[in-house]
């Protein structure tokens, strides 16, 4: 297997969520548009991890991979308490209504 | 030897492909359910190909982290968040955001795809070593141990705002 195979799938990913982010109004779809953004990233950290281990004793890439995993959790957390109250506010989770800043 | 790498290719491509369209469902769905629905397969995927690259417990975590807790999080999302209207005529911004979305995304995955062929090109996998859970933990309780107490530090710091910034009073 080639190193390139993961690479240009995990880039593929993350132009799909990419674009998932930019064209999504629902806040809870952005979100996992940024869901699939942060796997891509995942899969070539494992990837780097595997092709750069040539002796078998370097697991960098998969603790990297856990961190990245671990954080992602803590992020969608919070990230659905904030969509969860400004639904309450609002009534409305679209994201392009949420212009108090806005000059 | 050439037999297990036919298979692992196959099962590669086979899997990549799935999930290249579960994700573009994801992303083009009107229906949020469905996207949340079409999101398990992406991530299952993902999972998949952590074992191909021989990273079990990344695999592992994958599906009890992301499948176990992730998605119910998102179901959950989207059964508080539903709005009587229902959500599928807006579920998308119209007009220019979409073509000009669509044209930066395909951009950036052009000039990736350039760069990644071009930087890696004849880089091969060589004998892949099944990476023990042992080792990996090894390696987060001696290298990476202030990473990972910070690490427990934020999990604990999302929670308490997670309760806080939810919490009906």
């Amino acid at each position: 297997m080639f190193l390139n195979q993961f690479l240009i799938l995990a880039a593929v990913l993350f132009c799909i969520g990419l674009y998932g982010v930019l064209v999504r109004r629902n806040a809870v779809l952005v979100l996992m548009s940024i869901e699939l953004i942060l796997n891509s990233v995942n899969i070539n950290l494992v990837a780097f991890g595997a092709w750069w281990s040539v002796d078998g004793a370097n697991v960098s890439g998969q603790v990297f991979a856990l961190f990245v995993i671990a954080v992602a959790a803590a992020e969608v957390g919070v990230g659905l308490a904030l969509v969860l109250l400004i639904f309450r506010n609002r009534k409305s989770i679209a994201v392009d209504e949420l212009d108090a800043l806005k000059g | 030897m050439l037999a297990l790498l036919v298979a692992q290719n196959i099962a590669f491509y086979v899997i990549a492909a799935i999930m290249v369209l579960s994700a573009i469902r994801v992303v083009t769905t009107d229906n949020v359910l469905h996207a949340a629905l079409w999101l398990v397969i992406v991530l299952a995927g993902v999972g998949a190909q952590f074992i191909l690259l021989a990273a079990e417990f990344v695999a592992i975590t994958q599906v009890l982290v992301y499948l176990g807790a992730i998605i119910v999080l998102f179901l959950f999302g989207i059964m508080l968040t539903r709005t009587q209207a229902g959500d599928a005529r807006d579920a998308d911004h119209r007009g220019p955001v979409k073509i000009a979305a669509l044209v930066l995304g395909a951009a950036l995955l052009g000039l990736m795809s350039y760069a990644l062929l071009d930087g890696f090109r004849d880089s091969e996998f060589g004998d892949m070593v099944v990476q023990r859970t042992a080792e990996v933990s090894d390696s987060i309780f001696s290298t990476y141990l202030l990473p990972f107490e910070v690490l427990s530090v934020l999990l604990l710091a999302a929670l308490i705002g997670a309760i806080v910034l939810a919490r009906r009073d």
